[in-house]
Formats: structure tokens, C-alpha cells, sequence
């Protein structure tokens, strides 16, 4: 999970200091060099995180927090208002020419996810804007680059330029546009060659292609685990080419992504999208809100909330809630949460997002099988439908004849069934405490995680 | 005998081109890295707290790690200390030395295992755009030169163009490529792979994988069952577990060592980019952080830019303008 060890470091760092009443100076120099090491560790640059260190000092020293009742709360607050304010303002859109196409260049080194992020914002462009764009395949250099785009647009159901690998890019970049004004493209996506930035000639190249091109957006693909050297990758392109944008890829990886910080700082080009995985769908926009919590570990409350509500709809959850108060709550009604969650998305990923799970002993670093998850289908798939109703009905012989429907062993079907009914309990409980009846201790257990 | 002495007396005879590739690749970082010491030791007429805290962001800024750089400064307080060193320009070579020592923690052989008169298979892994399948067009490109006989194998059933990426490689060295459609079972092709080289009597055998990132715990397990099947079907193979790191990665490089060495048994790191890329720090973090040593280094994109990785041509080539002029 992104930036999860910089949230660790600043919270044991920060715990020291949240119970204290009063700090001194020395309290603040100890925590502002934990927090020094936090941000380098995480790949920040060091000039910025010099920058940094020393506004928070400054902020923190100052009686803002000196004299407040809980300086560890301020603190927090201090450095998460400067991390936010840091990594830009609003989240940003995407141009729109005034006269169509659109044209967006994919600019970037080599590997850092350039034709995956080419098709993902196309399909971005299609699902989320209803846009009709055009894949220009125009990384003539590459072994295969061309294929892997064709391949994406395969994929996506989506028509992909190219002039074969002979054709040079700028004349692939002009033949684009012609073609994409003819059939009537609303967007032009022209996915160019890699690049290590020493390479004078290509960059050259890319100019030549802008020249022509004349396009509304550059967006500079960044891998998220680049160290110290980001800087000067977004300060090069940027000197050359006018970025418009930055598109942070790989960022569902463990990597800090104190890459995001620093360029933001130092090359000033706003973040507009994150790559969030290796699926077409798995790009976001970039929220530097989110991101900030996400660094402190207050959680990304707000992509969960977010996720939960593109997949369940309103009137269902009214009638679980219902069901979950009254205890009626069955196999199928459960089955049907399994869908739910599984279309949210991964679940460590989930997990992750919640607030302050990284901290939790049973939730840090669990580890989900996805597996587990079609086990549990199988076993429910395998009863009638009146054991999935009442499930209080299912005895022995019924439980061999799961386990064998299902091909799992006896002791799965056992276990299912014990932590349904638990969790029927919990529930209840649950339910009854939002009422301000009495509490339990005690975690909500799901099946799927041992 | 300080490291500079001993680098001149080892390097001057040899101006071979390894040498000359090294630093032909690693002059962005020699440039940036020396030019900062240099600088830093002019601007201070004394070895002070100020003197260490400013170096120790050089060295941050070359990616060499936060841990491994307090360890560093650590160790050249006390010896400023010991030796009472005052003038900085004294303490330049006591840099240098140490960092040499760093870089030689427990020296490692860092020539493949090749195995003589059988299949050599080596297994190359990595995270998503690091450059393994330009990698093991390059390490093919050097088995063919070296009159063996190569079969590549289409690993990366995933990403897609990666099939034909390798085929295209497979054609520009003289390498047989054997491949599944895309989607197809890793594990499954490695296994054809293996049988077809068999008979065909290839010398290497070189299998690629898709690239994933380290915490897909799925992911990594099927990266240990391909391992498995390699390892049932010949007999002490892998021999190689190549794990390709981009240079121009910070931190999370040792998380990529580490998560990869535990799926599996990673015996030697190819690093890439290294020319691209004025931080080539992390070859230093790696060396003092994790007992895996590092192998290969890719010095640029020509086909002989993959080079076997040599620590004090690695050290002598990062400071030779550095320390110009003195003994």
C-alpha cells in the first residue's frame, strides 16, 4: 500500500508525543528529525524535504502549538496541512480542445508504464467522459511497443493507429490526426517512445512530434517507486517539453511515493492521475486530500466510501440493514455481499483503506486469498435452497453432502457454518449497540478471514 | 594501503574497455556525486557536525539510503575522530576508502553459474518495467557470442506484447523463443521450455516472467511454483535467479530484494538503467543492507552495455576525476 511505512514512522513518532500536555523544544527537534528520516526514507527529495521540515518546525515551535491543550493533535494536523498543501490544490481535469480532437501525449522513461497508462486512459476517457478516442501507437522503437498497444485496444474494444515500426513518429503523429478527424475522434492518445532523459536525440524527437502535434495535453508517466532522481526526470521534461500533467504509476505497489511530494514541489506540474493496478480500469484521479490522510494513516476513507457506492445500490442496503437488525439474514443474502465486495475491488486493498488498519493487530498486513473467496461460493452454491434460508436445518449427512457438492473437506463446511452464525450474532449486537444498548467486545469475524 | 593507491596500481595498466564502459555509464552519477564532495570539502576549512550533515544529504540525494548512510557517517565521525582529522581534504580519501569497503562487504562472486557440459536455466524476475526482457535479450546476445547454444522462454504470458517483444530479441541474437498464446499458465510454458531445450541440447536456458510488484501475494506465489517446476524437472536448477532492479528506483528496491529473495532464493541482482541515472546510490544500499550480490549492471542500451558487475571498477570509475592528483 502506498506511502504506508511513511504513515507508520510519523505515527509511532507522533504517539510519543500525542499523550504528552505540554512540549518542548527539544520534544519538537527529536519528532521534526523523525519526521526528516520518514520523508527520505520514503524517496522525498532531500531539498524538499529540508523545505518541508522547517515550515513544520516553524509552525510547531510557534505558540500555535506550544500553548494548545493537545500538541500532538496539532502537530498532526501541522503536517498534514503542509503534505496537502504540497501536493497541490484541487484535482484536475483534462482538457478539452476547442476544436476537436483533443490531442494528450504520453511522454515518460522507459518503464515507467507509458502504453499500459495510454490504454487505461483511454478506456478512462470512454467509461468515465464518453469519449470516443483514438490510440496512437507511435513508439517506433521498442520491440513489440506497437503490439502491446494493438493488444490493448483488442482489449478495450478500441481502434489503434500505427504506421508499422518503419514509418517515422512525427509523420505517424500527423497521419493520426488526419485519421482521427476523418472518423470523427473526439480524443487523440499518442503513445510515444521511452526514454532514458540523457538521450538528447529523442527528446528532439518528441519536440518535432509537439511541433506538429500541437497537442492540448502532455502528461509525464512517472513510475511512483522512482528515488531521488524524480526531480530532475519531471524538471528535464518539463524544461523541454511543457508538461501539463503527471501521471504516477505502479502505486498500488508497497513504494513509499515520496516521489508524488517532490515533484510536486519542485517541477510544478499538478498530479492528475495515479495507476492503481495492472487492470485497464485501474486508474484514478489524483486527490491530494486523500493522499495526504493516506500518508498519516487517517485511512482513504473517502476512495472506500467512494467504491462501496459505484457498486451497491441504495435500496439494497436498506433491506440488509433491515435484515441484519432482525437476524434473518441468510446463505443468500450473504452470497450476495461476497459479489458486492468482490467487485469493490481486492480486498487487502480494502482493507487498507480503512482507518487506522495498518495499526490494528489483526488487520495489519493481513493477507486475503482470494481463493478463499470462491471456497466459500462453492460451499454455499452447494446447499438447497432451504438450508440457505434456515440454516439452523443443516445436520450431519447435510454437511457431508455439501462438503461433497462443494469438494471442500467436511471440517470448511463446519467452520462456514459456525462463523455464519457468529457473525448473525455479531451482527445483532452490532445493531443493538447503534441503539445504545449494551456493547461487546470483540471483533467482526468474517469467514474468509482466518 | 588506501583504496586510491591500489585502484591506480590495479586500473592504470588496464584501460581496457570494461573499464572505459564503466565509466562511460556511470559518469552521470561521477559527475553529480563528485562534484557535490568536491564542493562541500572547498566550502568548509573544518570537519565539523555541519561538514557530516551536509554530506550525509549527498548522499541521500544519490540514493544511497537512510539507513545505510547514518551507518556511513557513523563510521567516518569515528575515524575523523580516532585520527583526529581537522582539514577536509583530508577526510576525501577516508571517504572514498570507506565507501569502498561498503561497496566490498563480504565479497561475493559475482560471475554467473554457468554450468559446463549441461543446461544452464536462469530464471529472471522482477517488478513491472524494470527491463527484463531487454535484459535477457542482452545476457542471450552474450551466451550466442560465446558460441552456446540459447533458448529463451515467453514467461510473461500477462503484459501485453511481451510475447512478441521477446520473440523479436529471440530473432536479433539467433535464440529459439518457445511460447504459449497470451494468458496462458507461466508455469506451463516454462515447462515446454524445458523439455524443448532438452532436446534441442541448448546450453542456457533463460526464462522470462511477467513483471509484478512485490506485495500481489498470488502473484509471488505463482512465481514460486514456476520456480518449483524448474526445479523438478532439472536437477539443481534454477542456477540463476536473476532479479532485474531499475537503478533509478529509490528505497523500495530493497523491498523488491527482499520480497523477491523470499519467493524465490534470488542468487544475484542485474541492475539496469544505471547510465540513465545519476543515483546510482542503491548499488551501495544493496551491497550493505542485503546479502544478495549484484551481478550485472546495464551501462547503456547497446547490446554489449550489459556488463558483469565489478565493485572497485564500480568505485574507481564513480571517483576517479574526484581524487585527481592525489596519491
Amino acid at each position: 500500500m502506498a506511502f504506508e511505512g511513511l504513515a507508520d514512522r510519523l505515527q509511532t513518532t507522533l504517539q510519543k508525543i500525542r499523550g504528552k500536555g505540554k512540549l518542548t523544544e527539544s520534544d519538537v527537534n527529536e519528532m521534526m528529525r523523525e519526521v526528516r528520516l520518514a520523508l527520505l526514507e520514503a524517496d522525498v527529495n532531500f531539498k524538499v524535504v529540508k523545505d518541508f521540515v522547517k515550515r513544520v518546525k516553524e509552525r510547531a515551535i510557534g505558540q500555535e502549538i506550544l500553548q494548545s491543550l493537545t500538541p500532538g493533535q496539532q502537530v498532526v494536523k501541522v503536517v498534514h496541512d503542509e503534505l496537502k498543501q504540497l501536493m497541490g490544490g484541487e484535482q484536475s481535469k483534462i482538457a478539452v480542445a476547442a476544436r476537436p480532437p483533443t490531442v494528450i501525449m504520453m511522454v515518460g522513461l522507459q518503464g515507467a508504464g507509458k502504453t499500459t497508462t495510454s490504454g487505461k486512459l483511454a478506456n478512462y476517457l470512454r467509461k468515465k467522459l464518453n469519449r470516443n478516442p483514438l490510440l496512437v501507437a507511435a513508439d517506433v522503437y521498442r520491440p513489440a511497443a506497437i503490439d502491446q498497444l494493438k493488444t490493448l485496444g483488442k482489449q478495450l474494444n478500441m481502434p489503434v493507429f500505427s504506421l508499422g515500426d518503419e514509418a517515422s513518429p512525427v509523420e505517424i503523429a500527423k497521419q493520426a490526426l488526419e485519421k482521427a478527424k476523418e472518423d470523427h475522434h473526439d480524443y487523440v492518445i499518442i503513445d510515444t517512445a521511452g526514454r532514458l532523459h540523457v538521450d538528447e536525440e529523442l527528446m528532439q524527437e518528441l519536440s518535432d512530434m509537439k511541433e506538429v502535434a500541437n497537442p492540448n495535453e502532455i502528461f509525464l508517466v512517472v513510475d511512483a517507486m522512482t528515488g531521488q532522481d524524480a526531480v530532475n526526470v519531471a524538471t528535464h521534461f518539463n524544461e523541454q517539453l511543457d508538461v501539463t500533467g503527471v501521471v504516477l504509476t505502479k502505486l498500488d505497489g508497497d513504494t513509499r511515493g515520496g516521489a508524488a511530494l517532490s515533484i510536486r514541489a519542485v517541477a510544478d506540474t499538478p498530479i492528475k492521475f495515479v495507476g492503481m493496478g495492472e487492470k485497464l480500469d485501474q486508474l484514478e484521479p489524483f486527490h491530494p486530500e486523500r493522499m495526504a490522510s493516506r500518508i498519516l494513516g487517517m485511512g482513504d476513507v473517502l476512495t472506500l466510501i467512494e467504491k462501496a457506492q459505484a457498486n451497491i445500490d441504495e435500496q439494497k442496503a436498506k433491506e440488509l440493514e433491515k435484515k441484519m437488525r432482525t437476524a434473518t439474514f441468510t446463505f443468500d443474502d450473504f452470497l450476495e455481499q461476497l459479489g458486492h465486495v468482490k467487485k469493490m475491488g481486492p480486498l487487502d486493498e480494502l482493507i487498507a483503506m480503512i482507518p487506522g488498519a495498518n495499526r490494528m493487530k489483526g488487520l495489519k498486513n493481513i493477507q486475503v486469498d482470494e481463493k478463499q473467496l470462491a471456497h466459500v461460493e462453492a460451499i454455499i452454491q452447494s446447499m438447497t435452497r432451504e438450508e440457505k434460508m434456515r440454516p439452523e436445518i443443516i445436520n450431519a449427512s447435510r454437511r457431508k453432502r455439501i462438503a461433497a457438492g462443494s469438494g471442500r473437506p467436511l471440517q470448511e463446511v463446519n467452520r462456514l457454518i459456525k462463523q455464519f452464525e457468529e457473525m448473525k450474532k455479531m451482527m445483532k449486537q452490532i445493531t443493538g449497540m447503534q441503539k445504545g444498548k449494551g456493547r461487546k467486545k470483540g471483533g467482526l469475524q468474517f469467514p474468509f478471514m482466518q | 594501503m588506501s583504496f586510491f593507491k591500489r585502484m591506480r596500481e590495479k586500473f592504470a595498466q588496464q584501460t581496457d574497455a570494461v573499464t572505459e564502459r564503466f565509466k562511460q555509464g556511470l559518469a552521470k552519477t561521477r559527475n553529480s556525486f563528485s562534484a557535490a564532495v568536491n564542493d562541500l570539502v572547498k566550502r568548509y576549512r573544518k570537519v565539523n557536525e555541519e561538514f557530516f550533515e551536509e554530506l550525509e544529504e549527498i548522499l541521500i540525494s544519490a540514493d544511497v539510503g537512510v539507513s545505510t548512510v547514518l551507518d556511513l557517517i557513523d563510521v567516518l565521525k569515528d575515524e575523523a575522530r580516532e585520527k583526529n582529522i581537522q582539514d577536509p581534504n583530508e577526510l576525501k580519501s577516508v571517504i572514498t576508502d570507506k565507501l569502498a569497503e561498503f561497496l566490498n562487504k563480504g565479497e561475493r562472486d559475482t560471475r554467473l553459474n554457468i554450468q559446463e557440459g549441461a543446461m544452464t536455466v536462469i530464471l529472471v524476475v522482477g517488478v513491472n518495467g524494470v527491463g527484463k526482457t531487454t535484459t535477457i535479450g542482452k545476457l542471450a546476445y552474450r551466451f550466442v557470442n560465446e558460441g552456446k547454444k540459447v533458448v529463451l522462454a515467453a514467461g510473461d504470458t500477462f503484459r501485453a506484447g511481451a510475447i512478441q517483444q521477446l520473440e523479436v530479441w529471440g530473432e536479433r541474437v539467433g535464440a529459439d523463443v518457445i511460447k504459449h498464446q497470451e494468458g496462458a499458465d507461466p508455469s506451463a510454458v516454462i515447462f515446454d521450455a524445458i523439455q524443448s531445450a532438452r532436446s534441442k541440447q541448448a546450453d542456457v536456458l533463460i526464462c522470462d516472467t511477467a513483471g509484478r510488484l512485490q506485495n500481489k501475494v498470488n502473484l509471488m506465489k505463482e512465481l514460486e511454483k514456476v520456480r518449483k517446476v524448474i526445479a523438478r524437472e532439472v536437477p539443481n536448477a534454477p542456477h540463476e535467479v536473476l532479479l532485474v532492479l531499475d537503478a533509478t528506483t529509490g528505497q523500495n528496491a530493497l523491498s523488491q530484494a527482499k520480497v523477491f529473495n523470499e519467493a524465490t532464493n534470488v542468487t544475484g541482482i542485474a541492475l539496469t538503467k544505471l547510465d540513465g541515472t545519476a543515483k546510482g546510490g542503491i548499488v551501495l544500499a544493496i551491497r550493505h543492507e542485503l546479502d544478495i550480490p549484484v551481478k550485472l549492471i546495464g551501462l547503456g542500451e547497446q547490446m554489449e552495455d550489459l556488463q558483469q558487475f565489478d565493485a572497485d571498477a564500480f568505485v574507481y570509475s564513480l571517483f576517479s576525476n574526484m581524487l585527481e592528483g592525489e596519491v
